[in-house]
């Protein structure tokens, strides 16, 4: 187990701008995690210091884990435009799964493309499929690594509405097998259908954390008030 | 036609040895250098990467000189015994386009490693094996490089007539045949040579374009 993950003052500064401020908050096992804020709000700079991508300025981050090999190969990411290697579709996840040194690739592979629906496409180049099986591929090289955290930035911000309803079902899916999600949303539609809780981010602080229901009914702060009003004025 | 009487072959055949050797040391060379260029972050990287910009427009007679100068009786590699020999020109070629190869190929694995670099350290990548894996995956795009560097050293005169010498049956390859043939004003001569030397470079491309757009289809 690598959750819960702890951050302690976490900030991060870039070109002499703040992008985050110094920040706290602990993340448990279970419980999906809807990272919320307009755009330069910092959700997805949160998300990489979180994966690890970037590295904090200031503070630390700290799983329950002290093996850093563990805690890579246990979280995965699937970004907003996904990132496919030149190869089949099956080589694409194949490739994840033995960078990452995983026993039974192939047997894995097949599970994971039957999963996403794509089995059917396995030898097709994966730079042709379509944008919504391109991220639902993304999604299956994540599922193959069977991660215990899984991070999600925008995941649907570029498809319609077909496939995101696509990518939610598996999303769905990988809460449903243990998976803890992490996923930053414009969509808050998509937030309430997914989401257990919400960080909310305004100019890089976490301005208010709460349970999703309480959030879009009742929130605390006057800047998720504020967001909320002006993302869906007729609540 | 005089073209096909002249000791034709011999001299096509030693112009694509001595280009494609070079061509095939430039790029073992210059693709592992671009590829850490673009990669690596040290001081003083954008100043290298201005100085291999600017080596591409290298005067190859200049670089003939410099290998001349190196190669010579008295040079620090004289007792090679190098100059006025095939291995000389594919020396000159080397240098010549060195940079040419190392720099495009810089730029195209730089271009690729920002769209994948998130995602290969996602998965635990370091940069070593992550630009491993951009190199391989841009393949058939680095292809371009490696024929920019075959369209140059194919087509430069004054790198290998300086360390060659253009001496008949040695070290006389199409491009010093025409200078030659021109300065002796046999001009239909060099023209049908000119021509043949067209041809050939057209023909690589063409086996390029295809061979790479066959890999498209097939890799996406």
């Amino acid at each position: 187990m690598i959750l819960p993950l702890r951050l302690e003052s976490v900030a991060y500064a870039a070109g002499g701008r703040t992008l985050i401020h110094p920040l706290s908050l602990e993340l448990q096992a279970g419980a999906s995690t809807i990272v919320l804020g307009a755009n330069g709000a910092g959700k997805s700079v949160l998300m990489r210091l979180m994966h690890g991508l970037l590295r904090p300025t200031g503070g630390r981050i700290l799983w329950s884990d002290p093996e850093p090999a563990r805690v890579r190969r246990l979280q995965a990411m699937v970004f907003q435009r996904p990132v496919l290697l030149r190869r089949s579709v099956a080589e694409n996840v194949l490739y994840a799964l033995r960078v990452t040194g995983v026993a039974d690739a192939r047997r894995r592979t097949d599970e994971a493309l039957r999963e996403v629906g794509l089995a059917h496409a396995a030898s097709q180049p994966a730079r042709t499929l379509s944008g919504g099986e391109q991220q639902r591929l993304a999604l299956a090289r994540a599922w193959a690594l069977h991660p215990e955290l899984l991070f999600l930035d925008e995941p649907t911000a570029n498809l319609d509405p077909g496939a995101t309803r696509e990518i939610e079902t598996l999303i769905k899916a990988f809460d449903a097998a243990g998976t803890k999600i992490v996923m930053s949303t414009h969509n808050l539609g998509q937030a309430r259908r997914l989401g257990d809780e919400v960080l909310f981010l305004h100019q890089g602080r976490l301005a208010e954390r709460a349970p999703v229901e309480r959030f879009f009914s009742q929130p605390q702060s006057p800047e998720a008030a504020a967001f909320i009003k002006g993302e869906v004025p007729w609540l | 036609m005089q073209v096909f009487t002249y000791e034709l072959w011999p001299i096509v055949g030693l112009s694509l040895r001595v280009s494609l050797s070079a061509v095939g040391i430039a790029t073992a060379l210059g693709l592992p250098l671009g590829a850490a260029l673009a990669v690596a972050r040290f001081p003083g990287r954008s100043a290298v990467n201005v100085v291999l910009n600017a080596l591409m427009g290298l005067p190859p007679v200049v670089v003939g000189l410099c290998v001349y100068l190196l190669l010579s009786r008295a040079g620090p590699l004289g007792s090679l015994g190098l100059l006025f020999t095939p291995g000389a020109m594919v020396i000159a070629q080397t240098v010549l386009i060195l940079p040419i190869i190392a720099a495009l190929v810089r730029q195209a694995v730089e271009d690729a490693w920002q769209e994948y670099d998130e995602q290969l350290r996602s998965l635990g990548l370091g940069r070593l094996r992550g630009s491993l894996t951009v190199l391989y995956d841009i393949r058939f795009s680095l292809f371009t490089a490696v024929l920019a560097g075959l369209g140059r050293a194919c087509a430069e005169v004054g790198a290998v007539i300086i360390v060659g010498g253009n001496i008949d049956g040695v070290t006389r390859v199409m491009t010093t045949a025409i200078a030659l043939e021109t300065s002796k004003g046999d001009l239909g001569l060099a023209l049908g040579l000119g021509l043949v030397l067209i041809t050939i470079v057209l023909l690589l491309n063409a086996a390029a374009y295809l061979l790479r757009s066959a890999a498209q289809r097939r890799y996406g």
